[in-house]
Order: C-alpha cells, then sequence, then structure tokens
C-alpha cells in the first residue's frame, strides 16, 4: 500500500472525503487515511448517475471486510459518471485513492462551496489530532 | 516459523457434495403399500420437477465418516476452555439432552389438542413462573427464539403500550457499548437509533442521558450488569428518568449470569426483560443455535404479550387445574412466529433450572463473578497487566474486558493476533473488538463451570504469547500454526463470494 | 448444592486473595443496597438428576405423541422418519457445544457444514444463493418483508395470499406494525389464489407477494403464472415452500421466485411440540448483499488450503448494527445441520423416491376419505402430502372419537379458516401407511356415523316430542 500522501491540488473534507475541482465540474472520493482505516475494500456501491449530491451528506458506501463506511459528499451537485471500474476491481480504491480509485464526478450545483473545503496542509493538520 | 503440516492440515476440505458417486445411496425407504401411477397422472407436468435436485449419492459409512471428520475441525466447549464474553459458555449438561429426546416431548405435534398435550403445556408454565421469580417480572412469553427476536418483541410491546396511549414516538436509547443486536432491532421494528455516552466508571454517562430523554423516547435498552461487566450503580436514577418521561425500559438478559438470585431486572425497574436461555440457562449453543430468547413483562406491558399465551386455569370442576393455550387477547402484538416457540430449548432449560434450584443459580452466579475476578487478577500481573491492561479498573461481574492498544503500540502485536495464537495454545479467544467503546477490546468471560486451573492455564498462555511477542511479534501476526487451516483470506471471500459448492 | 461447578473451600480462598477481597459478598457490592435480592428466590432447591428425569418423564408421559396416537396432523410441522445417523452426528460435543464461527481457524466443522447445507438448499430451491437459515417457516416469511421493503427503494405495500400458513401471516402482520408495512390479502377460491384478485391486488407500490406451495390446505400453487403480475410490477415474487415436497414439485427457483423460504422441519428435525427447528432463506444473485443472517463462503488460507468464513458479514448486526439486514445473531445451526445430513441420507434418488411416495400415498387417503360417507374434498386442486376435507359431522366431535381409538386424525382447519369450520386438514409422511390411512378411514366413517345417528335419534325425539305437544 502506497504511503500517506494528500496531493496538494486537492481540496479536502474533514470526513475524510477529497474533491479535485475542474472548473464546473468535479471530481470525488476517499483519502488514504479513510482507506486506511477501512481496510481492503471489497466492496463499493455507486449511486446512479444522474442523482442528486447534498454537501455533508452520505451519497454512497464502501465496504470492507470489517466495516462500512458512508461517503460524504464535500460540495453538491449531480451525478454525471460513476466509476464503473471499481465494482470488478475495489481495492483500486485501496492502491491508488486520487487516481483510479476515483468515486464519481460530478456538475457542481454551486462552486464557490469549495471555498469552505480544507486545503492539504490544514487536511493533515486535522489527521494529527486524531 | 514453519512447522510440518499437521495431520489435519494434510487432510484437504471436501465437501460432502463431492464425495457423491452415481449410484451410492444410503437411504432404504418402505415400500409404497399403494397404487403407483405416474405422478404426471396425479400432477400437472407443469408443477412437477424436470430432474430432481443434486443432492450427494453416498452411502451411510461414508455420511457418517464425513460428518465425524468434519465434527473435529471443531473447537467445542465440552473439549476446552472457551471465555467469549457476552456468550455465557458454560457447560450443557447431558441430562438436558437424555430429557428433551424423551418421546413424549420430542415426538409432541404442536397443533395436538391441549389437552392431550397437558405435560408440556405445564412444563412451559412451569418455567415461565421460575423466569418470572428469577427476573422479578411476573408475565412471560416463551414465544421469542433467540435473545434478538426477543428484542424485536420488546419493542413492539413497546410500540403497542405507546399506540394504546395514543402516542406515536420515535426514538429509542441505547449506550454505545451495546451488542449490535440492540440498533439492530430497534431499526426492524421502526424506531431511530439514539446512542449514549459511557463515563468513566464504565456506565451510562448521566448527564448526556438527562440531555436525550425527552417524550420522543418509546425505550431505553439496557443490560446490567453491561457489556464491560460492570453494573451500573446509577439504575435507579435510570429508570426513574425513563419512566418520568412515560417510556419503557428494556434489558437485554445476556449478562444475567452474573445476578441470578443476587439481584433481579424487574427490581431495577425494568419493563421488558429477555432471556438467553442459551446463555444462562445451559442451552447448547449448536455452533450458531438453537436458541430461545423468552420475555419476561411487568403488570402494565403484559395486555400487549404475543398470542398465544401458556396459561393455568383451575378446573371447573374443582379438581385442580389444567393448562391452555389463550387466544384471547385483544390487545396483543400478536404472534412472532409459528405454533409456541422453540419447545427443545425449554424442556433443556427446565430441567436445568430444577437441577440447580434457587440455591445452585445464586451459587452460579456467584461463581461467575469470583472466576471472573479471578481471572481478572491473574491477568493484571506480569506482561498482561503491562501490555493488556483492563480497560475499567473496578471489581467487575461475570466478564471484564481489557485493551490491547498497548500491545499495539508497543508490540506491533493487536488483539486479533493474541487471538490467533490463543488457538495454537488449544484455548478458545475471548470475544475480539467489541464493545467499540475500548480500542483493541478483549472481553473475557469464564463462567462459573471452569475449574481454577482451567483459568490459570489462559493466565499462564496468555503471559507466554506476550513474552513470545516481546522478542518476535511476527510469531503472533502470522498465528495460528497448528490449527486445520490458518488464518483465512476473508477479503477473497467477500469480493468474490463463492456461497455454495459449484456442481 | 454444587451443580457444574467446581470451587472447593480451597480454591475460593485463593482466588478471593489473589483477588484482594474477604468474600464474594465483596464482588457484588457493587450492586446498590437496595437492589440486592437479600433472600433466596423463591423456587424449589436443586435435587439430583435422577429425580430430575422422573419429573420429566412425569410430564412427558401426559402428551399424546406420535407414539402414542397416529400423527395425521401437519400445518408446516411433520411427522416424518429422523435417520439414526442425524441424532448420532448432531450429539457430538463438536457440533453441539461450540458457539457460532467467529475464528473460523477452529470453527471449519460448523462453516462446512454451513456452506453443505447453503448447497443443498440451493439446490432444493434452485435459487443460487441460500443462507444459513433463520429461525423457523413463519418469522422467515416476516423478513423476507422486510428484505422486500429495502431491496424496492422503500414501497410499503405486501400482497399476500390467504393460502400462505395462518402462522405467517399473523407473524407477518406483527413485524408489519413495527416496520410500518400495509398487508392486502388476496383470498382463495376452490383451494388456490385467486389469480384475478391477486393480479388486480399489485400495483406498483408493492414490495413483495407472498404466495405458498403447498398452501396451507395441501394445494399445489401455479406460482409462475401468479407471479406474474409481481414482475409486472417490479415487485419481489417471494414463495414459502415445504422443503420435502421440492424431491417431485417444480422449484420456485424455476418459477421466478426471488426469495425462497420456509419451514425446514421435516428435514432431519423432530416434532418437539414446535420447535426448535429452522427456516431456509434462499434468494437471486441480486438480492446477495440483502439475505439476512448468516452465510458461510469459501475462500483459502495463507498455505492455499480450501477453508470456509463467514461471508459478507458486513450485513450483519454485529457489524452493520442500526443499517443490519436484519437483528439475527443465535439463528438454528445444529437443526441446518440435522437437515443437511437427513438430506444427505436421502441421497438424490432417495429424495425424489420419497416425494413420489408422499404423492402416492396422499392420492390414496384423498380417494379412500373422500369415499367416506359424510366426507367429501374441499377442493379438488391437485396435492402432494396433504389434503383438505369436509366433515358433515362437528369437526371437533370427530377428532375427540378418533383420539379415543388412538388416532390423530388431523387439523382442524376451522381454528384459523372460519369459512371452513368442517374443514379438516390431513397430513402424510412415509410412517403414515396403507393400514394406518386405512384405519384411519374407518375411525372417521364409525365417527361420522355414530355423530349422525346422534342427530338423527335427537331430531326424532324432537319430532316425537313435537308431534306430542302439538296434539
Amino acid at each position: 500500500m502506497a504511503d500517506a500522501t494528500y496531493p496538494e491540488e486537492l481540496l479536502y473534507h474533514p470526513e475524510h472525503d477529497w474533491a479535485r475541482i475542474e472548473g464546473a465540474q468535479a471530481t470525488f472520493g476517499i483519502t488514504w487515511y479513510a482507506q486506511d482505516s477501512l481496510g481492503e475494500v471489497v466492496f463499493y456501491d455507486p449511486p446512479e448517475v444522474g442523482a442528486a449530491v447534498v454537501k455533508d451528506s452520505p451519497y454512497a458506501e464502501v465496504e470492507s471486510v470489517k466495516a462500512v463506511s458512508d461517503v460524504i459528499a464535500p460540495l453538491a451537485g449531480e451525478i454525471v459518471e460513476v466509476n464503473e471500474a471499481l465494482a470488478e476491481t475495489p481495492e483500486r480504491i485501496n492502491e491508488d485513492p486520487y487516481g483510479e480509485g476515483w468515486l464519481v464526478k460530478v456538475k457542481l450545483s454551486d462552486p464557490a462551496e469549495a471555498e469552505s473545503l480544507q486545503s492539504a496542509g490544514d487536511y493533515r493538520k486535522l489527521l494529527e489530532g486524531e | 516459523m514453519t512447522l510440518a503440516e499437521t495431520p489435519m492440515q494434510r487432510e484437504r476440505a471436501q465437501t460432502i457434495f463431492e464425495k457423491s458417486k452415481p449410484g451410492r445411496r444410503a437411504a432404504v425407504l418402505p415400500p409404497a403399500g399403494v397404487p403407483e401411477p405416474p405422478l404426471s397422472e396425479l400432477i400437472p407436468a407443469k408443477l412437477l420437477r424436470d430432474e430432481p435436485p443434486r443432492l450427494p449419492e453416498v452411502a451411510e459409512p461414508e455420511i457418517v465418516r464425513h460428518y465425524n471428520r468434519l465434527s473435529r475441525r471443531n473447537f467445542d466447549l465440552d473439549t476446552g476452555f472457551y471465555p467469549l464474553g457476552s456468550c455465557t459458555m458454560k457447560h450443557n449438561p447431558r441430562l438436558n439432552e437424555r430429557v428433551a429426546a424423551l418421546p413424549g416431548h420430542a415426538r409432541l405435534h404442536p397443533a395436538q389438542e391441549p389437552r392431550r398435550a397437558q405435560g408440556a403445556l405445564e412444563l412451559c408454565w412451569l418455567l415461565q413462573e421460575s423466569l418470572a421469580e428469577i427476573c422479578g417480572l411476573p408475565h412471560v412469553s416463551l414465544q421469542p427464539s433467540a435473545g434478538s427476536h426477543g428484542e424485536l418483541a420488546g419493542l413492539l410491546l413497546t410500540r403497542a403500550f405507546h399506540a394504546d396511549r395514543g402516542e406515536a414516538r420515535t426514538k429509542v436509547l441505547a449506550p454505545d457499548t451495546s451488542h449490535g443486536t440492540n440498533p439492530a432491532s430497534v431499526t426492524m421494528a421502526g424506531y431511530e437509533i439514539v446512542k449514549l455516552a459511557t463515563d468513566e466508571r464504565g456506565g451510562i454517562e448521566m448527564d448526556d442521558l438527562r440531555a436525550k430523554v425527552d417524550d420522543e423516547v418509546a425505550c431505553l435498552m439496557l443490560t446490567n450488569p453491561n457489556t464491560l461487566g460492570l453494573f451500573d450503580e446509577n439504575i435507579a436514577e435510570i429508570a426513574a428518568l425513563i419512566h418520568d418521561t412515560g417510556g419503557t425500559l428494556y434489558y437485554d438478559g445476556a449478562n444475567l449470569n452474573a445476578v441470578m438470585g443476587h439481584s433481579r431486572p424487574g427490581d431495577m425497574g425494568f419493563d421488558i426483560v429477555h432471556v438467553n436461555l442459551h446463555k444462562s440457562f445451559s442451552q447448547p449453543h449448536g455452533g450458531g443455535g438453537p436458541g430461545a430468547g423468552p420475555i419476561a413483562v411487568s403488570e402494565r406491558i403484559e395486555p400487549y404479550l404475543p398470542r398465544p399465551q401458556v396459561v393455568r386455569r383451575a378446573d371447573g370442576n374443582g379438581s385442580g387445574s389444567s393448562f391452555d393455550l389463550d387466544f384471547d387477547r385483544p390487545k396483543s402484538i400478536g404472534r412472532l412466529r409459528g405454533f409456541q416457540g422453540n419447545f427443545g430449548v425449554f424442556v433443556r432449560s427446565y430441567a436445568y433450572i430444577l437441577s440447580l434450584g434457587a440455591d445452585g443459580l445464586a451459587e452460579a452466579s456467584e461463581t461467575a463473578v469470583l472466576n471472573a475476578n479471578y481471572l481478572k487478577a491473574r491477568l493484571a500481573q506480569g506482561r498482561a497487566g503491562k501490555y493488556v491492561p483492563i480497560a475499567f479498573d473496578r471489581h467487575c461481574m461475570h466478564e471484564f474486558v481489557l485493551s490491547g492498544k498497548p500491545m499495539k503500540r508497543e508490540l506491533g502485536v493487536a488483539t486479533l493476533d493474541l487471538a490467533k495464537r490463543l488457538l495454537d495454545f488449544g484455548f478458545h479467544p475471548p470475544t475480539v473488538y467489541f464493545p467499540l467503546l475500548v480500542e483493541e477490546a478483549l472481553m473475557v468471560e469464564p463462567t462459573e463451570t471452569e475449574t481454577k486451573e482451567s483459568l490459570d492455564a489462559f493466565a499462564a498462555a496468555v503471559e507466554q504469547i506476550l513474552a513470545e511477542a516481546e522478542s518476535d511479534p511476527e510469531l503472533a501476526k502470522q498465528a495460528p500454526y497448528t490449527t486445520p487451516v490458518r488464518r483465512l483470506d476473508e477479503v477473497k471471500a467477500t469480493r468474490h463470494p463463492v456461497l455454495r459448492q459449484p456442481l | 448444592m454444587s451443580r457444574y461447578t467446581s470451587a472447593t473451600p480451597a480454591d475460593r480462598a485463593e482466588m478471593l486473595a489473589a483477588i484482594g477481597v474477604e468474600s464474594a459478598a465483596e464482588l457484588f457490592e457493587q450492586i446498590p443496597e437496595p437492589l440486592q435480592l437479600g433472600r433466596p428466590l423463591a423456587l424449589p432447591a436443586g435435587i439430583s438428576e435422577a429425580e430430575v428425569f422422573e419429573r420429566l418423564a412425569a410430564l412427558a408421559a401426559r402428551n399424546a405423541d406420535a407414539e402414542r396416537q397416529v400423527c395425521f396432523l401437519g400445518a408446516g410441522m411433520y411427522d416424518h422418519y429422523v435417520p439414526a445417523i442425524v441424532d448420532a452426528i448432531t450429539e457430538r460435543s463438536e457440533f453441539l457445544t461450540p458457539y457460532t464461527p467467529y475464528q473460523p481457524e477452529i470453527s471449519q466443522g460448523g462453516l462446512q457444514a454451513m456452506f453443505e447445507f447453503q448447497t443443498a438448499m440451493s439446490e432444493l430451491t434452485a435459487l443460487p444463493v441460500s443462507t444459513a437459515g433463520l429461525y423457523e417457516g413463519p418469522s422467515s416469511v416476516a423478513s423476507a418483508a422486510y428484505l422486500a421493503i429495502g431491496a424496492t427503494g422503500g414501497r410499503r405495500r405486501l400482497v399476500v395470499s390467504r393460502g400462505v400458513h395462518p402462522h405467517s401471516r399473523e407473524t407477518l402482520a406483527t413485524y408489519s406494525a413495527g416496520f410500518g408495512a400495509e398487508i392486502a390479502e388476496v383470498g382463495l377460491a376452490d383451494g388456490l389464489t385467486d389469480a384475478a384478485a391477486l393480479a388486480a391486488a399489485v400495483d406498483g407500490e408493492t414490495a413483495a407477494v407472498f404466495l405458498q406451495s403447498p398452501n396451507f390446505l395441501g394445494a399445489i400453487e401455479d406460482v409462475e403464472s401468479l407471479g406474474e403480475a409481481a414482475k409486472r410490477h417490479g415487485a419481489l415474487l417471494v414463495a414459502a415452500v415445504d422443503p420435502m415436497t421440492l424431491g417431485v414439485l417444480r422449484p420456485p427457483g424455476e418459477c421466478g421466485a426471488d426469495v425462497a423460504l420456509g419451514e425446514g422441519q421435516p428435514l432431519g428435525n423432530r416434532l418437539d411440540f414446535g420447535g426448535p427447528s429452522f427456516g431456509f432463506f434462499c434468494g437471486s444473485e441480486e438480492l446477495i448483499r440483502k439475505l439476512p443472517g448468516r452465510i458461510a463462503g469459501e475462500t483459502d488460507d495463507a498455505d492455499g488450503r480450501r477453508g470456509y468464513v463467514l461471508a459478507l458479514q458486513t450485513r450483519e448486526q454485529h457489524i452493520r448494527r442500526e443499517k443490519a439486514t436484519h437483528n439475527i445473531c443465535t439463528a438454528q445451526a445444529l437443526n441446518a445441520l440435522a437437515a443437511t445430513i437427513h438430506l444427505a441420507w436421502l441421497g438424490r434418488e432417495g429424495f425424489r423416491e420419497l416425494g413420489e411416495l408422499l404423492v402416492r400415498r396422499t392420492a390414496y387417503a384423498r380417494e379412500r376419505l373422500a369415499a367416506v360417507e359424510g366426507i367429501e374434498p374441499l377442493h379438488g386442486a391437485p396435492v402432494a402430502r396433504e389434503f383438505a376435507l369436509r366433515l358433515e359431522a362437528p369437526v371437533g366431535t370427530v377428532l375427540e372419537r378418533c383420539a379415543e381409538r388412538g388416532i390423530a386424525a388431523g387439523y382442524p382447519l376451522g381454528r384459523d379458516y372460519p369459512e371452513h369450520e368442517d374443514g379438516l386438514l390431513v397430513a402424510i409422511t412415509e410412517r403414515r401407511s396403507r393400514e394406518q390411512i386405512d384405519a384411519l378411514a374407518e375411525a372417521l366413517e364409525e365417527a361420522i356415523r355414530v355423530e349422525r345417528d346422534d342427530l338423527l335419534s335427537d331430531s326424532d325425539k324432537k319430532s316425537s316430542q313435537a308431534e306430542a305437544v302439538g296434539r
């Protein structure tokens, strides 16, 4: 498993989710800390394309052998794409949480909400407190 | 550590289906003795099966050999120490099996006329009376089939109780240390679970309770002593708080083994209690059941009890009494299952209660508490005291919880690894990772039927494993080595489920 | 009196010293004084093993069990012959006394037994996935409703045939008060579910349609045709079935059922006055993550040996807690093992032969009994092992007379179906020989004749009294 990393170009939510903003769209996933706490992911139950996501609310679940975790939406919007590959290989969430382990792509309803999220540095500080 | 394979490891798993060979069989059936037309003359072809199911084709000697060999791949209570916290793995008396097998009990059809099942109904009634006395609550239903079934029953009783008062409450309170069945039952009963914090003494955090008690609260679910093995000394105040706001108080009887004959949940203020007959009352666990979860309730809950109830009626001619199934219960929540419940379990539990009697039951609880405190004291010494210290340092009741946090931090060995290494020493490990409140939890319940030597041997094994871990932590992390299989890949099992034999 | 404990006074002294207390009573001081019972329990003192045995035997002697009365009672539980090897294996310590397999390395016996059970039930029902079992039949029906509500995104309507076992329907109603569901019952016509009424009852709010085959009146339902209404509206089709008939009847998996479940008692389990037995619960691939209770799965160990573990545990209460698919913890593992052994003993051919024997004896019995003066079939639908009759004499009295002759003639339908006060449900197993069936016919004939003679002589008396008065 990769070492703990928190890429600088991403924004972070205190419930251990990240967002990569690409204009009016964003990609969401879970952070290294989240996948490490969960253990080896065995199942990802994705939402439907077209479903609405509500900021700070769960939109999907990720399962390991011993636990199930809600995945929290860092920002609000509508789901435009789901990572279908995870159905076959959910372990990508562990191996590459910021790349191949992406969960959904969302059309943002209010891109300005991104300001409420944390930088990599602030998120790391949060983790040190855990 | 490399060891040669044990004989049992060398014997690879093979299901009974893989031992099948066309043409082999065990059963010889009686001749029909009646005309034998083709089935299609009796039943339309559309409703008939084309090919019989692919059950194995094996002869009797092979079946017996298969299951005998399979049984030896199990560790069991008759064979060794089984200190699973919250499970009360006490000895299962064989007398109970013998009486349960009496044809008068075993071959009695549940729909037999009550008049011709008086022995069975009287046994049910006597068991009810005994449980009522033990629990301190006057009315008992034997219907629920297990503890969690009893929990669901208790919540449905609560719902009926409130509905009868024109109220529709939405929430149920339970401590964060509660057994998983509690919140699961809450959701099944249509309520929302609200968690209560635990204080530094290991009991309910009273300020948290006071903040969360309101008139939306239907019920508070507790066990006392709790899953930390500690008696909550605030129980009287807790009961008053809930009752004052109109809620019911539910007792999860999983820990009854600590208090039989010493304290009674009814006297503590509980309205509804479930009793796990497969815990305190010696019903064998069977590898995951059967059990039974009868409920005892207070006067105000009685009207809502499931239907039917086993009752005693005075005989019209005054010559005694008879026993009956009472269906005339207008406020009943209804049935929870078919017929009367797990009667075979009632026979065994009743035999146990008869055997022990008032004195024996009180002695059982006293010895359970003594054994637990003794083992706790032994494990407070040496390396155990250092690496797996007690989570709440006070006298426990029938079980106690250790934390493997120092072991993990200093030796890199997790509670799971300690548990797996215990398997090599011939012990079933304690319950691990429960309650969630304690990090790297290890919940130990020895029960009253263990000898002092058995407890000493367990403590010695823990000591030895920790000594090993100090010099070579890998040993525990790769354990077990001597069990029929070694650590199993649970990730693979869940990622690519294979849930039946492919044929 | 000490029972099963070993702590001698010397042991106690050592243990108390190690704990650092003077007496065991000190350990109970954490119980506030007002809550200490302070008196012995008001129960008799313990007694010897021999005395316990005598008491239990005395109670057993007051039951009319199937050894004392030829048992034609059914209604979901049947007096089958359980082969001797079942008890011989299930009473082994290694199967009888362990707990649920939470440490799989030392529970391969129990886990593989579950896996074999799951395979057997999957074969019987022709559905790909089976769980390790629930408590029994009727509560399994309620559990299926809970599943269906979740699986259909919260639909709350349940459509249930009146042919489903009355205990199942009642249990479903009890549970529904909790998880909040509306139950619509569909009636029977000539012993079978009214297809038109069923189709009319199912709509877009229906979570599941519940059928039973053979139904409570013994009639074999056309589950496939009836189930089409469910398919049309995206509701789950739940079929409750009698496992002993699945050697010859078309299995629910081939009839479009999404869930197949039922009372498992006929397989390897005693009557035991109604329990313990087990409920089997099988489902389609799509429902895997929603199934209730334990499921064993195959995997490998660290050295590549095949082994078994509890799979998909994140569904279960000990992990998922309030979001679990079900609250079940202790189930009926030993009873499921008994079923597996029985099925292995019957084997592929034997299981089919037994089913054929049941169908033929049942056909014979129905014909023989319906030929008795004062008896006719309640319906003419095809039956497999149980059938319903209509008696022209009060059923209760007829049953009493048969009981006096050592026969439990059947289940009075009036208990649960007010529209069939005159109905009797007769069950057949391989233990009910032709001779016993013939004896039943004679007993019923006699009982009905005596009843009618009594009635006739009563009415003779009445009319002669009336004449006397009239003069």
